[in-house]
């Protein structure tokens, strides 16, 4: 509440800002003989931005220290009695105590010593957001003030607020660094936590995965075994059968679109076959379960094999059909860069269009193609959907595509889904896989760009 | 021997016989391979459609109802007996069904949740009580799949989720003009449900639509901006390259890793709410944002030069040659870009299992902080349930999502051509 009428005065005290600071300006320039250095939306705008931002970074940052230091209040409020239980439990009460204080449900019956804290509890929320109401309007008004004294027609509002715009833009670049800073470091402390429970020898070289721990102590055969190597051998398995399926139907439409295919034919199937690429993953997923995996099993029925329901061939066929589109246009990309005069070169000393195909554009697209394939690989082993709907879930190593293997994603989804805590070996495991997966991914993109740019044929 | 009007040897002859084979089996691959993608893309898109098309069409039962004032009493109506009213339609529909499992088997034939149904009408007019009232009720799954004929009919009975005798008594209805199929609305108005004829996909096109909405207000401020600035302001410098590398490794990084960021970052360090469309937005908006800046950059940098030098000759500060003519004339691509991010978005699912968008919600969110779904989830929270019936609402829900994309995409299409300069 407190907050939505603190945007709203904010937004007021800058639209008046603007309003009497373009006043302000035009007045002062009537007066003098001084031609202002800024346009008076300028000034207008210097003021209203002097007005909001302050008041809202400072916001910002309040919203996101708010709860943790109210929590830190009310423990020291607790006493160290109460606050010396175990972390998990003090967390209950801690809880507790504030549905207790915005009237939501309770884990326990209400005693006085917990009304009492609920209500030191709401009455620390309300100092501290009416606390924020005060300290956002002051900043507010106090930044309005400063630059109000400052409008006048020498004043170079208009580099000030360009400095401004300029600073949010490099802001907002960095946002994408912070993102991977972000996914490096939440990955990595979450697979540093993982790695001091399960060796990394363990991990990378088991050869035995069954994530599911004990409850109890004392239970029978479910120490939990964190062996990954099934896991890695599964997703090669399955990227395996999506590049026999993607490159050559993707390698082969690219060749017959870009050297063979009439302009008429080429703009018809090309957005056609951009459709592939834009279908959902999970409705190949649907695919894969309900029509590919069911057709196989009965096929090899017929021919007397033992498919299983879920098989890696029918996630990785499925997966392929997904990545056809990713090769065929980058494949397409590189084979139009190769310049005409390679092709009427070798087409005037007498060779067949096929010939010049073979011996002459693909040699010379052979970087662009293998960074095409590099990046569907990559693109093959991040993908999620398709595995966990159609890949089983049973850790084999086997090489044998009837099989069902799982993927490094598809466990990823298995140990993080449902509801249990942050720190079990189990949901930490998910971490390092996912750490394992972002390195992998990241080393074939960058191999990708690496040959594209290192093997790329410099014509002219 | 001669080719092509020209006198050659036979050697020759033969030789060119065999190169013009193999450009003719080189071509023949090509298209075969085109064939193949086209093939699988309709193979697709028919099994979708074929399966989900019946999903859109409900199967009702009319009944007689007695909504007595015993059943249900008027100052406690949310005590009512009103499964109780329907049992007694049913029994008194067929009075000659006596037996304790034959009853049963009868009661099968409506919806477990028809009484919803019932204590929505009489929450809204309590006028109806103490009436006899003629109202269509849902029927269960199986009924309806059998009547829209996605259950054959001519199999043994042991095969069949329904028996002879209930199959008599759904034809006696047909007979009595009290079974009737009708366009299923609820399918797009209801949320999840356990009973697959109540199932419906508001609730997750609510939980798409607000998580797509914080996705569209966070990605796209940031992510034009932080295009302007790479591609107008920045020095080349160590720094900005760091930056750029880092946006093109970001746009290939899974979506999966994504999701474990958002658990981590949103939900573990700034505790926001599981399973809401705030957290869904936060995550989705950092997978979108390199998109949306690759897009921005090349419709930028497609604005010619000689553009900002004209605005710079006139006087024009940096900022004001982009806001007031680079800018401007870059919005169109700038909208397809972020079009195209949004679809994409609209389809992601693996980041959102992993920040427990997945839970079984019942409610509608009406604000991003409520539990929410999203349709591609809700797809594959209903490929994991066993009933058979959820297979055509899960086709259907597909179709519905595609419509969607295909809709984008088209908007997409339509903004490139009506408004792209060519320089």
């Amino acid at each position: 509440m407190q907050l939505v009428i603190l945007l709203i005065a904010l937004g007021v005290i800058a639209a008046l800002g603007y309003f009497f600071a373009r006043r302000k300006l035009l007045v002062a320039a009537g007066r003098t003989s001084i031609r202002p250095h800024s346009m008076p939306g300028y000034h207008g705008w210097y003021v209203a931005l002097w007005c909001a931002l302050p008041s809202l970074i400072v916001l910002l940052v309040w919203l996101i220290f708010e709860e943790r230091i109210l929590e830190a209040l009310l423990i020291s409020y607790l006493g160290p009695e109460i606050t010396s239980q175990p972390v998990n439990m003090l967390g209950l009460l801690l809880n507790d105590i504030r549905n207790l204080a915005i009237g939501d449900a309770l884990s326990r019956e209400v005693d006085p010593a917990l009304q009492a804290a609920a209500e030191r509890y709401a009455a620390l929320r309300n100092t501290a957001r009416a606390a924020m109401l005060g300290g956002g309007l002051a900043l507010g008004v106090a930044g309005l003030a400063w630059s109000w004294y400052r409008v006048r027609p020498s004043f170079r509002a208009r580099h000030g607020v360009e400095r401004i715009v300029k600073g949010a833009l490099i802001v907002a670049s960095f946002v994408a660094v912070v993102t991977t800073v972000g996914i490096i470091l939440s990955v990595l402390f979450e697979s540093i936590r993982f790695f001091s429970i399960v060796s990394v020898g363990d991990f990378l070289f088991g050869l035995e995965w069954s994530p599911q721990t004990a409850i109890r102590e004392d239970q029978v055969g479910s120490s939990g075994a964190f062996g990954a190597v099934p896991l890695f051998t599964g997703t090669l398995l399955i990227t395996l059968i999506a590049m026999v399926v993607a490159l050559p139907v993707g390698l082969f439409s690219a060749i017959y679109m870009s050297e063979f295919a009439s302009p008429g034919v080429r703009n018809a199937v090309k957005p056609v076959l951009e459709i592939l690429a834009g279908v959902p993953t999970v409705v190949y997923g649907f695919f894969a379960a309900l029509t590919v995996a069911p057709a196989l099993r009965d096929i090899g029925t017929g021919l007397g094999l033992d498919v299983a329901s879920e098989s890696a061939l029918a996630a990785g066929a499925v997966m392929g059909i997904m990545i056809i589109p990713f090769i065929s246009s980058l494949s397409d990309d590189a084979i139009v860069a190769v310049p005409r005069s390679l092709r009427e070169g070798s087409l005037a000393v007498g060779a067949t269009r096929a010939e010049t195909v073979i011996k002459v554009i693909l040699p010379a697209a052979l970087p662009g193609i293998v960074a095409a394939c590099l990046l569907a690989i990559s693109r093959a082993i991040g993908e999620t959907m398709i595995v966990v709907m159609a890949a089983g879930l049973a850790a084999k190593l086997t090489a044998n595509p009837l099989d069902a293997v799982t993927t490094i994603t598809a466990q990823m989804v298995t140990l993080l889904v449902g509801d249990q805590e942050f720190d079990s070996a189990k949901t930490l495991a998910a971490f390092a896989l996912g750490f394992a997966l972002f390195l992998a991914t990241l080393a074939l993109n960058v191999l990708a760009l690496f040959i594209a740019r290192k093997y790329r044929e410099q014509y002219e | 021997m001669r080719v092509a009007g020209w006198q050659v040897s036979e050697t020759s002859a033969r030789r060119l016989k065999k190169r013009y084979r193999r450009e003719r089996r080189l071509k023949a691959f090509g298209i075969l391979a085109i064939l193949i993608a086209l093939g699988v893309l309709a193979l697709l898109l028919g099994s979708v459609i074929e399966r989900g098309h019946p999903a859109f069409v409900k199967t009702e039962i009319a009944f007689n109802l007695d909504i007595s004032a015993e059943l249900i009493k008027p100052d406690k109506l949310s005590k009512g007996k009103y499964g109780k009213v329907i049992r007694n339609a049913l029994f008194n529909t067929f009075p000659k069904v006596k037996k304790r499992s034959e009853r049963r088997e009868l009661l099968a034939l409506v919806s477990k949740g028809a009484h919803f149904q019932l204590r929505r009408m009489v929450r809204d007019d309590p006028r109806l009580i103490g009436t006899v009232q003629r109202v269509w009720l849902p029927a269960s799954s199986d009924v309806d799949m059998l009547v829209k004929g996605s259950m054959p009919r001519d199999v043994p009975e042991s095969e069949r989720r329904l028996n002879d005798r209930q199959i008599a008594w759904l034809d006696a209805l047909e007979k009595n003009g009290q079974l009737q199929t009708s366009f299923n609305s609820s399918f797009f108005t209801g949320s999840d449900s356990r009973e697959p004829e109540l199932a419906g996909i508001g609730g997750a096109l609510a939980g798409s639509f607000w998580t797509l909405l914080i996705t569209l207000i966070l990605a796209f401020p940031l992510g034009v901006a932080a295009a302007i600035y790479l591609q107008e302001f920045a020095p080349k410098n160590r720094i900005t390259d760091f930056i750029e590398v880092n946006i093109n490794n970001l746009a290939a990084v899974p979506s999966i890793v994504f999701g474990l960021l958002g658990l981590v970052i949103f939900i573990q360090l700034f505790e926001l709410p599981r399973s809401t469309a705030i957290v869904g937005g936060l995550t989705l908006m950092l997978m979108t944002l390199p998109t949306i800046i690759i897009s921005t950059r090349a419709a930028l940098s497609a604005v010619p030069p000689s553009i900002r030098e004209a605005a710079y000759g006139v006087g024009a500060s940096s900022v004001q040659v982009v806001s007031h003519h680079v800018l401007p004339l870059a919005l169109p691509g700038i909208m397809t870009g972020t079009i195209i991010g949004m679809a994409r978005a609209l389809g992601e699912t693996a980041p959102l299992l992993m920040i427990g968008m997945v839970a079984f919600i019942v409610d509608i969110p009406a604000a991003p902080f409520d539990s929410a779904t999203a349709l591609p989830v809700q797809i594959f929270l209903w490929a994991d349930s066993p009933e058979r019936g959820f297979v055509e609402k899960m086709s259907a829900a597909i179709i519905v999502l595609l419509a969607f994309l295909i809709l984008m995409n088209a908007l997409a299409v339509y903004l490139r051509r009506r408004f792209e300069t060519r320089w």
